[in-house]
């Protein structure tokens, strides 16, 4: 992993500094709210419904236990004894006291956490692939160039006041687990003729306008990046429209002037910029590569592993459905669920994050990894360790087997917490999981992504669910639309609105009359949801939401 | 015939907890809703908010939340007032454990 280099820890500490003194003059009535606003932003403070939230970065979502164990401190300190993981892959914070900001902040520092450029018109957090270096389907480990980027986005001068906010996503896999295709920039590692590089994907996003993202070159050679990804940013940052908040982003950008053109003025500037990167940025990606070098793979049986699986059916049961292929010969990636049925998607308590650092420390090569659907990754174990591993998870409440089926949902805060939203996300999530898992249908349904959203700006992903659940205020009442066939993969695609939202009460039958629907329709328990509705097409979909309608044409005819 | 005015409460959130606060009659911020001055004439409601806004050592965002008379003192007409006045719905955190 990563360590900070001495600039690193300056740089961290004399930001936090800084803020202390901002807070303080905002205490004491030097700073009005509206001076300290932009201030507070730039350090990951927001202003929630009931209190301030603090956005804490996970760079590319990976942890080692000493953090994760920071964040818990933090979490029973400061806040109500619980954070919250975030589709970015951060940390929230959901009740600090202002005044104590400046000391959660420093006590962050200590573990080389940070909460810059968590918020604000600047390069947020890079994302990655939460399989990162641990998946036996990866090109090369993407997180030494999403570090570098980090390095080079950090402060950036230019960069600091872009027409809105801008999201970065790296994947090395062909598999796309990092949404690549719905981020500012989308960068997926590709080889060509033996050389590395990258594909570069533009203009994605959710929100109020979804747009899949657009190639904007097919192969740029690994050590271009920078340069490359400075004149996209630099592109927009002149050409990206401050008139209108909701037409700022890239998206719109590319979208008004199209692809082509959006390439021609980046080719353009990259050869002006790429001469200005003389080697460096190369020489110290080496350095952090070498920091990312892999652990040493124990070789040992797998025994314990072996008998466990046949003779405890809870403990297969789990590994069926929670483990993914590890590179490494008798190792496993271990995703612990934060879904457990009835519970807040994302939600960690301090008690359940300090056994995740334990575990990570005694079994984990000491990493952990947030992915953006929400649960927490144990990247490398060994299987020999598997079933210890399950048995403390279990008395902590984290062995939930339900990783890609109906109750794993992304639910975004909502109007539980959130000032922006329109409606609530949370109580949707935890209906829709409890009563699957009463009905006992949950892995007879199978792989299927539910995606819920508080509001139109889609922090839950729901343009880019199986099942997409978006809260809206209708005539003051809390509605929910439903999309249906989206895909956050390589083959991403945006969900179809189906039609009239329901109320609150009303969304959970139409769930279930959806989810009988497919189970009547597939051919067979290996055709998934989405297969399903891509073979059929929304109509018997819809006819199952909307079964009043149906009855109202049967009676016409 | 002019337009009736929907009574209103002034209400932000506080500096230091950022939680939900409401003025009241005698100058002072409330935790409680209940305790808020109800404002039924609009240019004494805006002259009140600016009162509100002028203070900004102790409240953030202040604002005109759309009310209506109860038993026990103004109640929310919306869904958001009501969520601000009690907390979130997944934890007994905010106000409702404070009462």
């Amino acid at each position: 992993m990563y360590r900070y280099s001495d600039f690193d820890a300056a740089f961290v500490a004399s930001r936090n500094s800084q803020f202390r003194q901002q807070v303080e003059r905002r205490i004491d009535g030097s700073l009005t709210e509206d001076e300290f606003r932009p201030l507070r932003l730039m350090n990951g403070l927001y202003l929630q419904l009931h209190a301030y939230m603090l956005r804490v970065a996970i760079p590319y979502g990976t942890l080692s236990s000493a953090q994760m164990r920071q964040l818990a401190y933090v979490a029973q300190k400061w806040d109500r004894g619980y954070g919250h993981f975030t589709t970015r892959q951060n940390m929230q914070f959901n009740w600090p006291k202002l005044s104590d900001v400046p000391d959660i902040l420093d006590a962050l520092a200590k573990v080389q956490l940070h909460a810059i450029q968590t918020s604000g018109n600047t390069i947020r957090n890079v994302t990655a692939d939460h399989f990162a270096g641990a998946s036996a389907d990866e090109i090369a480990d993407p997180r030494p160039v999403a570090e570098l980027i980090r390095q080079w986005s950090t402060d950036h001068p230019e960069f600091q006041f872009l027409p809105r906010k801008f999201k970065i996503a790296i994947t090395g896999s062909p598999n796309d687990r990092a949404v690549t295709k719905a981020h500012d920039i989308g960068l997926r590692m590709v080889e060509q003729d033996g050389e590395p590089g990258f594909e570069v994907i533009v203009g994605g996003g959710l929100g109020r306008t979804p747009m899949i993202g657009k190639v904007v070159r097919e192969f740029l050679p690994r050590a271009d990046l920078l340069p490359y990804l400075e004149a996209i940013v630099s592109v927009w940052n002149l050409l990206g429209r401050r008139d209108n908040k909701f037409k700022s982003r890239i998206k719109i950008t590319v979208h008004e002037h199209g692809i082509d053109d959006i390439r021609a003025r980046v080719e353009e500037r990259f050869e002006t910029l790429k001469p200005a990167f003389n080697g460096i940025d190369q020489t110290i990606l080496a350095g952090i590569e070498a920091q990312f070098a892999p652990p040493e793979f124990r070789v040992a049986p797998t025994d314990a592993y072996d008998t466990a699986y046949a003779n405890d059916p809870v403990f297969r049961s789990w590994a069926d459905t929670n483990l993914a292929a590890h590179r490494a010969e008798g190792y496993a990636i271990v995703q612990v669920s934060l879904k457990k049925q009835g519970e807040t998607p994302g939600d960690a308590s301090a008690e359940q994050m300090r056994l995740l650092a334990d575990l990570a420390e005694r079994y984990g090569h000491d990493e952990l990894r947030i992915s953006h659907e929400q649960n927490v990754i144990l990247p490398h174990v060994h299987k020999s360790d598997l079933p210890a591993i399950h048995a403390e998870l279990k008395a902590q409440r984290l062995a939930t087997a339900n990783i890609g089926l109906i109750s794993d949902i992304i639910a975004c805060p909502g109007m539980d917490y959130c000032t922006l939203a329109t409606a609530r996300s949370i109580p949707i999530a935890q209906e829709i999981a409890t009563r699957f898992d009463e009905l006992k249908l949950e892995h007879d349904i199978g792989a299927l992504k539910i995606k819920i959203s508080g509001c139109i700006n889609a922090c839950g992903h729901h343009h880019v669910g199986h099942i997409g659940i978006l809260g809206l205020d209708r005539a003051g009442v809390e509605n929910y639309q439903i999309t249906l066939g989206g895909d956050h993969t390589e083959t991403a695609a945006l969900g179809d609105r189906t039609g009239r939202g329901f109320a609150a009460d009303e969304v959970i039958p139409a769930i279930e009359r959806l989810i009988h629907a497919y189970l009547d329709l597939r051919d067979d328990r290996s055709e998934s949801f989405l297969d399903a509705y891509r073979r059929l097409g929304a109509d018997p979909f819809k006819a199952a939401l909307y079964p009043e309608k149906q009855e109202s044409r049967a009676n016409a005819a | 015939m002019p337009r009736i005015y929907t009574p209103k409460v002034v209400t932000a959130n506080a500096l230091i907890e950022g939680d939900v606060i409401y003025l009241t009659a005698n100058d002072s911020w409330t935790r409680d809703l209940s305790s808020a001055e109800i404002l039924t004439d609009e240019a004494h409601a805006q002259l009140r908010l600016l009162e509100a806004d002028s203070r900004q050592a102790e409240a953030v965002g202040a604002y005109l939340a759309d009310v209506k008379p109860g038993k026990t003192g103004p109640e929310p007409t919306h869904f958001r007032e009501d969520f601000r006045r009690t907390g979130p719905s997944n934890y007994f955190h905010g106000k409702q454990a404070q009462r």
